[in-house]
Order: C-alpha cells, then sequence, then structure tokens
C-alpha cells in the first residue's frame, strides 16, 4: 500500500506541473482566440494524451526514485570514495552518456530536430531518415554529456578552478558558431538546455557530491554543481562540430 | 497497435544504456548484490511504462498544444488587418509574445525543485535573499528567455547575437556577484527547462517559423530553449547584486563605520546549515 500511496503524492505533483500549461492554454483558447480549435486537432485526442503524460511522467518519476536512483546514487558514492581514477572516469563517462540517451525531453528535440532537418532537404525525406538523424544527435548530446561528467570529476579532482573552464566553453561555442552551418546552430544551442533534466541531474549530481565529500577541503555544493553547468556547455560544442562534420562549414 | 509496439521498442532502446550502465558496474566492477533488488525491479518496470506512456502523450499532446496555439495566434483573420500590401511588423505578434510569456513565467513560479533551492538559498544568505523574490527572479528570467526567443523567431534576429550578448552578460555578472550566488544562478537556468515545457516550446517555436513569412523552422524555429536557460542566470544574479548592494547602504546607514559580517559575501560553504 505504501507504493501506492507515494504513486498517489507523485501524480499530484505531476498536476501541479502540468496544471499551469493547461490553464494558460485554455485561458488563451477561450478568452484570445475565442474559436474552435482547427480542424486537425481534437479535443477528445488532447485530452487522452494529457491524461497519458500525466501518468507516464507520475510512474517515470517514481520508478526512477525506486527503482534507479537508489543503486545508481550508492554506485556513484562507492565510486567517488575508493575507485581508481580510471574506473572512476569510465564510470563517470558511462553515468553520463546512459542518463542522457534516457532523457525525454532530448528524445522530443531531437525527434522534432529530425523532421525539421528533413523538410529543408539536409537530409533524405524519408522516416528512416528522420530517425537515423535524431537517434545519431542523441547519441552526440550523449557523448558531450559524458565527457562534460568526465571533465567535472577531474576538476573536483585536481581543484581546477570552474569559472575559467566555463568562460573558456563558452568562448569555445562562440568560435565554433562562426564555423559551422547555419542550420545546426539553434539545435546545438537548445541541446545544451535539455540535457539537465529528469534523470541526467540526480545521478550526476549524485557523484558530484560523493566526490567532493570524499574530497578533503571541496565544497559539495559547488563542486556537484560544477558537473551540471558543464553538462550544458559541452553538448553545444560537441553538436556544433558534429554539424561542421556532417554537413560542411558555414555559409 | 503498431505504434504501440514501436513506442514501447523505442522505450526500451532509450533505458538500455542507463540500466546497462548501473547493473554492469554493479555487478561486474563492484560485485556486490542490490541490497533491494525486488523493489528496484518493481521501480524499473514503472519507469518502462512511464516513459512509453510519456512518449506517447508527448506526440498526442503536447507537441500539437505548442504547435496549434503557434498556427491560431499567426493566422491572417486573427492578426490585426493589414492597409494594402505593407509587410507585417514585428508588433503585430504580440499575443504570441504574451503566450510565450505567460508559459514560461507559470510553468516557473511553481516549480517544487526551485522552491526548495530558494528557500536554502533564503537561509544562506542570512536574509539578504528573499525566497520568493529569487522564485520571482527566476520566473522573470525564464518568461523573458523565451519571450526573446520568440520575438527573434519573428523578425529572424540570428540567435547567436543573442547568445553572444547574453554570454558576456553572464560572464561580468560571475566576475561581481556575491560568490554563494552563483552555483544557484547557474542551477536555476537548468530548473527552468522540464520534461513538460521543452516540447511545448519546441513545438511553439518550429510552428512559429513555419507560419511567419520568410522563416524558416531549421534556421529560425530553435532556440527557446537555449534563452530560457541563460536569462535565469542573469536575473538571478542581478538579483542577488541589488540584494546585496541595498544591505549594505542600510549597514552603511545604521552604522557607521560599516561591518561586513561575512554572510552576503558568500564565503560560507553552502550548506553549512
Amino acid at each position: 500500500m505504501g507504493l501506492l500511496h507515494s504513486l498517489f503524492k507523485q501524480m499530484l505533483s505531476s498536476m501541479r506541473d502540468l496544471a499551469p500549461v493547461v490553464i494558460v492554454f485554455s485561458l488563451f483558447q477561450l478568452l484570445v482566440i475565442r474559436q474552435p480549435l482547427p480542424p486537425h486537432v481534437g479535443v477528445a485526442e488532447l485530452i487522452i494524451g494529457l491524461i497519458s503524460v500525466l501518468l507516464g511522467l507520475t510512474l517515470f518519476v517514481k520508478g526512477l526514485e525506486i527503482g534507479l536512483f537508489p543503486v545508481g546514487e550508492n554506485l556513484a558514492h562507492a565510486f567517488a570514495r575508493k575507485a581508481s581514477v580510471f574506473w572512476l572516469i569510465l564510470f563517470a563517462f558511462s553515468l553520463g552518456f546512459g542518463t542522457t540517451i534516457a532523457e525525454p525531453a532530448l528524445t522530443a528535440v531531437a525527434g522534432k530536430a529530425g523532421v525539421v532537418m528533413s523538410d529543408a532537404a539536409l537530409i533524405a525525406p524519408e522516416l528512416e531518415a528522420q530517425r537515423q538523424f535524431a537517434i545519431t544527435l542523441r547519441i552526440v548530446v550523449a557523448l558531450s554529456v559524458g565527457s562534460a561528467v568526465v571533465l567535472g570529476v577531474l576538476r573536483i579532482l585536481r581543484g581546477w578552478p570552474l569559472h575559467y573552464l566555463i568562460i573558456a566553453g563558452y568562448a569555445l561555442v562562440l568560435v565554433l558558431t562562426g564555423f559551422a552551418p547555419d542550420e545546426i546552430v539553434g539545435i546545438a544551442y537548445d541541446s545544451g538546455g535539455v540535457t539537465t533534466s529528469t534523470i541526467t541531474v540526480p545521478l550526476v549530481a549524485a557523484l558530484g557530491v560523493g566526490l567532493a565529500t570524499a574530497i578533503k577541503g571541496r565544497n559539495p555544493m559547488l563542486d556537484g554543481f560544477g558537473l551540471i553547468a558543464f553538462a550544458s556547455v559541452m553538448p553545444i560544442i560537441f553538436v556544433l562540430v558534429f554539424g561542421l562534420i556532417g554537413f560542411g562549414g558555414g555559409a | 497497435m503498431n505504434e504501440a509496439l514501436t513506442i514501447l521498442r523505442t522505450t526500451l532502446f532509450d533505458l538500455m544504456p542507463i540500466l546497462a550502465v548501473i547493473f554492469g558496474f554493479q555487478y561486474l566492477i563492484i560485485r556486490k548484490p542490490v541490497p533491494h533488488l525486488g523493489r528496484n525491479l518493481i521501480g524499473l518496470v514503472l519507469v518502462f511504462l512511464g516513459l512509453a506512456l510519456f512518449l506517447f502523450g508527448l506526440e498526442t499532446a503536447l507537441f500539437p498544444l505548442g504547435a496549434v496555439m503557434a498556427e491560431q495566434l499567426t493566422s491572417s483573420e486573427f492578426l490585426p488587418t493589414l492597409a494594402g500590401e505593407v509587410e507585417r511588423h514585428w508588433s503585430h505578434y504580440y499575443w504570441v509574445y504574451l503566450f510565450a510569456f505567460a508559459i514560461g513565467a507559470s510553468t516557473t513560479i511553481a516549480e517544487p525543485a526551485l522552491i526548495a533551492v530558494s528557500l536554502k538559498a533564503g537561509k544562506v544568505s542570512g536574509g539578504t535573499i528573499d525566497p520568493f523574490v529569487l522564485r520571482v527572479a527566476v520566473a522573470i528570467g525564464m518568461a523573458f528567455g523565451i519571450t526573446l526567443g520568440s520575438w527573434r523567431i519573428v523578425t529572424g534576429t540570428p540567435l547567436h547575437y543573442l547568445v553572444i550578448g547574453a554570454y558576456l552578460l553572464v560572464i561580468i555578472q560571475t566576475l561581481r556577484s556575491p560568490k554563494f550566488i552563483i552555483p544557484l544562478a547557474f542551477d536555476s537556468g537548468g530548473v527552468t527547462t522540464s520534461t513538460i515545457t521543452v516540447p511545448i516550446i519546441t513545438a511553439l517555436g518550429l510552428s512559429l517559423a513555419g507560419a511567419i513569412p520568410g522563416r524558416s523552422p531549421v534556421l529560425d524555429g530553435f532556440g527557446m530553449i537555449a534563452l530560457a536557460c541563460l536569462f535565469p542566470i542573469i536575473t538571478v544574479m542581478a538579483y542577488a547584486q541589488i540584494a546585496e548592494w541595498r544591505q549594505r547602504r542600510i549597514r552603511a546607514r545604521q552604522e557607521s563605520p560599516p561591518v561586513r559580517t561575512g554572510h552576503n559575501r558568500g564565503d560560507k560553504p553552502w550548506n553549512s546549515s
């Protein structure tokens, strides 16, 4: 019964997340647009979809809490405390990669990016080509988050100052933007924002906090945060490079 | 039915890497059994079902929600009528900007992660930071970022100009803000883009770019999320700077010479409480 009770509580919190969207949408429909929805949008479908989102998010977040996070956090602490640098780095990379592939917000953005790229005739118009692009993009972003977590771990181990690295990352983004094809820039910048979401943040932060607690003289909050900050700059760099390699230089 | 199978298959594919990482490292490297394996397995089944349901709802509700708003708010019947053959001015799309602002502000202000973080920040700052004002600062930053993003799509302003401007501001502020606020500011950039808002904003931007004459989804449609992540960093640091400045003025008036307690200089560790 404990599980059902906590599922119910989780559902209330998912409802609270979804409510502002539904309220703003309905207010705009009723007060501003004051017209029936276009024929290709079914109200029944929207409602079914919203209920799926509500149930899906509830089960997903609760499931992560009881299924994945406890094991992942224990592991992160164990590696932070005793593992050799080699295993620690390998674990950090795999953790960043694995969590990012599963991140639903990235799935959403990458899927749309595939459709848009194929509409713009940059990739083949088939569904298969769109899927291929979406998966490749997600793998590139996942590799970048893996590298970001590794860089963050090295930074904690060596005590490199955070803001210089971030500023260097920003500078690299700006330089690459000048060379990358224009069509990839928007996708690249947005992919930096979607990686720090439901799955990645708790597990990666656990690794950061675990490490910072294990090493003397480190501040758990500051160092845990460094990992997340890298995880939002590195994807931009990787996707810009991916655009450069895949689609040639900018116009 | 076929669609359902596809979703289940992709969901399994999505979850494979993280499961392999967690359980691979647990059993091959650490070589210890997981303490509550049964419970964890139930959790994994929930994760699988939940992700599949969410991906289904993404296509049937969240994408259409953003797309239909962009479509309706840019249709020629809805916009002010044009006299003659003049080109549309960007200010005609004010409802688009208002919608973007409303979505950004409303989804952020009640975000539970943000509430928790802002209460902590209030404690650490020793009263300089008001948790509620901090939340408002994040919400305004997020809402402003999305609004600016929708304006950019309408006008076709290159995204990197705005991003460069924002980066420069962030860098300058990072060097001048009270230290304790910096991690919080960067974190708040990530808090704003939740799993629900990202798809809606993406669909809104792409449909907007598709509907506005002269814009293309691939060149102009993305970028709202990037701006929505950057501007909370700016508003949070700005609020901390203003709060610190006010505190200093009050102190200077109360007791001269002013005494620095060290509280709002931020040399206290983040969670020392």
